[in-house]
């Protein structure tokens, strides 16, 4: 038994004892308990360090909304986790956890020197101290602030675990299980409706859990819950706890991220750490409650100060006393409760002080009645104590006036400064707020979605009106779908609703400005450095949290937006409303990435395409390259080449013999029907109406800005028949535009689009023995020079395939294209390539392919090109039908700015010693002499060794660049400049001689 | 995730299944040569850019691949309406009266 555990009590099972280690320590817990009860119950509240000035933190909170506890938890390797919260930790046999933000440890830890120089640290201070001089910038202040920076210790292995991902569609979801939503869930439930009740804790009940003295309908709390619980799942309620609603998206769509593993000892093999479930909603219940707030004056954030209703979590829930003596402060009736529980449990209540100057006269009575001394119309001052606290300093305050000090000693402080509805998930929809007077605090006001909110998260306390108004909101939710449903009213006795005051910082006879009055405890944000930043000229409640960091810690605010707000409204001399409220965004409570990612990481991460030949280039050894979604065959080195011999052998193997290509990722379009050639006609730059079937053409397509967008070899079949090829990643884009243009502009159009890309496999032959290899295998037509030349199209047999046959070259050999159906794609490859032997036949990838392109001077739409470049900046000129009525990007070819002097045109650049090999990329000037920044003229945009032009060749985008041919231009690199001389584009067989064999 | 009326397949379904497609009503001139530059331009470039309810084209891309008219609230991103490409602009201050007859209120 450990020393603060109080036998019998709370929900945790006093038999089931587990061992758990924190900072190498190990302490006894029970199963039920989380990592803080577990510690507390050991009389542990020293838990972290704060974030700025380092300062010793034990939980403030007994929930998700803890911003202090902060903690790293391992099960094994590469399953550490920074950041948790030891409030909702659940302990297991053999856990480890891990203090942050101290060094060497967390009791002794010299950034701990930072809240000596608290003065150094105010508002604004990284704008403030980082600003001179200039030269420090590099050297100091960034190092020094990315070595301060962050919170906790990212893991360094991969994430070994599982993440899954569900959608689930339901009438209703209720978010969160306290008396509101379990009430809200039966109503609906016994409508007929299919519910769905999700809450973050480990058990459902909520507030309930915390309040076991409440009778509900004459049975003692927790017996009611049982029934209650049980009664749901009769109804086939879906009950789905340590699932937090993460998220409040459109439409009622909510995301939930449901923790699986991190309570199990030994969790399955095969069970996902968390899974993120996308729920679609026909209505929505948000029972989210109400968040206790902390009262802010100096020295409230020493270990052993802690939320009163937290410590009655504890208690009621855990049992476990946070103290052997406690005082408690607050200016909200709920916490005198949690004294007389804690004083019934054994905990000496040293007294109770309340801001009020009258509070509540039965709660007066009580006190006394347990012999407790009550504080009335008082402030606190100040605490002591370094590692735990010590004693209160509290003050008599009448007429607002400070009166003398006295000091009370205790090893716990309970503070209470009201309650906030937590109506994060409200605010994500875009729901407004409206500020009440009465309560001082923000209420739900506009609603945009199918939704209610019910409870506390309302504005009403008590178990009572939580269960009524959920039963009510339940209620109206089933009507709104349809459903017939009376309220039901259930009384609650020994119930405790209760009325409060509201503060900014408390009173004060000491020098305010020395105050360490926390709000953001995590960011060690100060009431002085809220003050400061209106002081400083922040007006807007956005510009104080960014300038504070109030608010921006791992809780989002939870604990300290609303005491930051009336801070800011007071020292802006505004009301709350008027200064408005930071926006809440998703997620709810921090969330793994694992859980977003899901089933997309490793292989899953994306698609990858494949060719039917791609198994023949891995069992080939083959390396690859992605283009695009695909994976294309880069080059195929043979025993001990590396890539650029393998390249170059390629190209001479390719240029001197045969080579063969799997173009399959080519993409493909039919373009079919009665008006195929007037659509291609506007839809490519290019004539198509003279272009007899059995022929093929280069086209060119533009935007509608007139730039280039994409090109390919088109051939026609029939009269109304065409096939379409596209660049490798253009294939889909291209057939997204021609569906644009012939649905919504030409829909008179009889015309249709097929995508055939994977319909295919094409196998490219290229060099001076295509016809030689190829001729043999292919019936049904003649394929010598003169019945089918270059540029032509025509169906036939290949190997017993039926085929579509391109004679068509990208290198500037005599080439071939084989079409045959994707699923002979490899048997054609390997006859082909057993009968190329003959011939020294060359399987060659896709650098290969580059470089005898760019020997030919024939451009990639994409790398030669980026999207700002016309036909005549890339030398394509001749590919526009100049006597067109019109094509998509015709009239923009005309636009003054399209047809200015100075344009990037494309040029083929030589360097000077006939060796340097430029960088793709490298940007371009004219005068290597100029002062810096230099004007730059161009970039290189293809760069290759040439064994054919017996040099490295280059194309490259410059300012006028057409005009320039012969001209000197400068590459400036890091080590040297090198000289280059603009020429044409064409560095292989100017005469097309080699097409024609 | 929205959930977006397909006008052609008649059913609800998840943003993912569709692609935006930009503002809706400018249509492509018959004769782009008549045109001057700067109505060229304005073709090409000049959008209203509302904030609110806005005229724009979606894709039923991984469905029934139909390109259709649409109007959102640029604010809310909630759908006004949508409708087949080529039937005319709904009247905004009927959609707009519909909306405010369905919007949940406290």
């Amino acid at each position: 038994m450990t020393a603060f555990r109080v036998p019998g009590r709370g929900r945790v099972l006093h038999n089931r004892p587990v061992s758990f280690t924190f900072d190498g320590d190990t302490y006894q817990g029970l199963e039920g308990d989380t990592v803080a009860s577990a510690l507390i119950a050991n009389g542990v509240h020293l838990m972290g360090r704060s974030f700025k000035y380092h300062r010793p933190r034990g939980p403030i909170a007994a929930g998700s909304e803890e911003p202090n506890a902060l903690i790293g938890t391992r099960r094994g390797k590469g399953q550490f986790e920074p950041n948790t919260r030891a409030t909702v930790q659940e302990i297991w046999n053999g856990l480890e956890t891990s203090s942050q933000n101290k060094y060497p440890n967390l009791k002794f830890d010299i950034g701990a020197i930072n809240d000596r120089l608290y003065m150094l640290f105010s508002a604004g201070f990284y704008y403030k101290t980082f600003m001179w001089p200039r030269s420090f910038w590099d050297k100091v202040y960034e190092p020094f602030i990315r070595a301060a920076a962050g919170l906790g210790v990212s893991p360094t292995e991969p994430d070994p675990d599982n993440y899954a991902s569900r959608y689930l569609h339901t009438d209703i979801l209720v978010v969160g299980a306290g008396p509101a939503g379990l009430a809200a869930a039966r109503a609906a439930a016994e409508s007929g409706l299919r519910v769905t009740l999700v809450d973050e804790n480990a058990e459902p009940g909520g507030t309930i859990l915390s309040e076991p003295q409440a009778k509900i309908d004459g049975k003692p709390a927790w017996d009611w819950l049982e029934a209650e619980l049980d009664a749901l799942t009769d109804l086939g309620v879906r009950i789905m706890t340590r699932t937090t609603a993460i998220g409040y998206y459109h439409q009622n769509m909510i995301g939930l991220c449901q923790k699986l593993t991190d309570h199990l000892e030994k969790p399955a093999a095969s069970t996902p750490r968390e899974r993120m479930w996308r729920v679609r909603a026909k209505q929505v219940i948000l029972a989210q409650g109400a968040l206790e707030k902390p009262l802010v004056f100096d020295g409230n954030d020493r270990p052993g100060v802690m939320l009163a209703g937290s410590a009655q979590t504890y208690l009621n829930r855990y049992g476990v006393r946070v103290g052997n003596n406690a005082v408690v402060v607050t200016s909200h009736d709920s916490a005198w409760y949690a004294a007389f529980d804690l004083a019934s449990a054994g905990t000496k209540i040293g007294a109770i002080v309340d801001t009020r100057p009258t509070p509540n006269a039965d709660l007066v009575k009580e006190a006394a009645a347990r012999g407790i001394t009550v504080f009335a119309g008082y402030t606190a001052t100040g605490t002591s104590g370094r590692l735990r606290i010590k004693s209160v300093r509290i003050n008599k305050v009448e007429n607002g006036t400070v009166l003398a000090a006295q000091t009370l000693a205790c090893d716990s402080l309970l503070v209470c400064g009201g309650w906030t509805p937590s109506l994060h998930l409200f605010s994500h929809t875009k729901g407004t707020l409206k500020w009440d007077d009465q309560s001082q605090t923000f209420l739900p006001d506009r609603i945009t979605e199918d939704c209610q909110i019910a409870g506390a998260g309302r504005g009403l306390w008590g178990i009572e009106a939580a269960l009524n108004d959920g039963a009510a909101m339940g209620t109206a939710a089933a009507k709104a779908l349809g459903k017939t449903a009376t309220v039901k009213t259930l009384s609650v006795a020994d119930d405790r609703p209760g009325t409060g005051a509201s503060h900014t910082e408390l009173p004060t006879d000491l020098d305010a400005g020395k105050a360490r009055a926390f709000v953001d405890y995590q960011n060690d944000v100060t009431a002085k450095d809220l003050r400061l930043a209106v002081r400083e000229g922040m007006r807007s409640i956005e510009h104080v949290k960014r300038y504070t960091t109030n608010g921006m810690a791992t809780d989002q605010g939870k604990m300290s937006n609303i005491n930051g707000l009336n801070i800011a409204a007071d020292a802006l001399g505004k009301k709350q409303p008027e200064v408005g409220l930071t926006t809440f965004r998703p997620p709810y409570t921090p969330t793994t990435f694992g859980a977003f990612v899901g089933y997309h990481k490793g292989d899953h991460f994306e698609v990858t395409r494949k060719t039917p030949i791609d198994s023949w280039a891995e069992e080939n050894g083959a390396v690859f390259e992605p283009v695009s979604l695909w994976r294309r065959a880069w080059y195929f080195p043979k025993d001990g080449e590396d890539m650029d011999a393998a390249v170059r052998r390629e190209c001479r193997e390719t240029r001197k013999s045969l080579g063969m290509f799997d173009a399959s990722t080519l993409g493909k379009i039919e373009v079919v029907g009665p008006d195929a050639v007037e659509f291609m006609n506007r839809m490519y730059t290019n004539p198509w109406t003279k272009l007899a079937p059995g022929r093929t053409r280069y086209g060119l397509l533009l935007g509608d800005d007139g730039y280039i967008r994409d090109d390919g070899v088109i051939g026609r079949l029939t009269d109304d028949r065409f096939h379409i090829t596209t660049t490798t990643g253009g294939a889909a884009r291209v057939l997204n535009m021609m569906e644009d243009y012939l649905q919504t502009e030409w829909p008179d159009l009889k015309v249709w689009l097929t995508s055939t890309t994977e319909q295919w496999a094409t196998i490219a032959l290229n060099g001076p023995n295509a016809r030689n290899l190829l001729a043999p295998f292919v019936e049904g037509l003649d394929i010598s020079d003169e019945a089918f030349p270059h540029m032509s199209i025509a169906e036939c047999t290949v190997a017993g395939f039926p085929a579509r046959l391109f004679r068509v070259s990208f290198t500037g050999e005599l080439g071939f294209e084989v079409n045959v159906p994707a699923r002979h794609g490899r048997a054609l490859w390997e006859t082909l390539f057993a009968a190329g032997q003959k011939y020294d036949i060359c399987p060659y990838g896709t650098e290969t392919m580059h470089v005898l392109r760019a020997e030919k001077g024939f451009i990639i739409v994409g790398q030669d090109t980026d999207g700002t470049v016309t036909p005549y900046d890339a030398g394509a000129g001749w590919a526009v039908g100049k006597n067109k009525p019109d094509f998509v990007g015709m009239r923009a070819l005309n636009r003054p700015d399209l047809t200015a002097e100075g344009r990037k045109q494309l040029v083929g650049l030589l360097t000077d010693d006939g060796t340097s090999k430029l960088e793709e990329g490298a940007q371009i000037v004219l005068d290597p002499n100029q002062p810096i920044p230099m004007k730059m003229v161009g970039h290189v945009t293809s760069s290759y060794h040439s064994d054919a032009a017996g040099r490295p060749i280059a194309l490259a985008l410059i300012e006028g660049g057409h005009g320039k041919t012969g001209e000197t231009v400068y590459i400036p690199m890091p080590d040297r400049t090198i000289r280059a001389t603009i020429t044409g584009t064409v560095f292989y067989d100017p005469e097309n001689a080699r097409l024609k064999l | 995730m929205l959930l977006i009326h397909c006008p052609y397949c008649d059913e609800t379904l998840p943003e993912l299944e569709f692609t935006y497609g930009g503002e809706a009503h400018i249509a492509r001139p018959e004769n782009p040569a008549d045109k001057t530059d700067d109505e060229w331009r304005d073709f090409l470039f000049i959008r209203t850019n509302v904030k609110g309810p806005h005229f724009e084209r979606w894709r039923h891309a991984h469905g029934c691949g139909r390109f259709f008219n649409a109007v959102r609230d640029t604010v809310s991103d909630r759908f006004l309406t949508t409708y087949k490409a080529g039937e005319p602009r709904p009247d905004l201050a009927v959609l707009l009266e519909d909306a405010a007859k369905k919007e949940p209120s406290k």
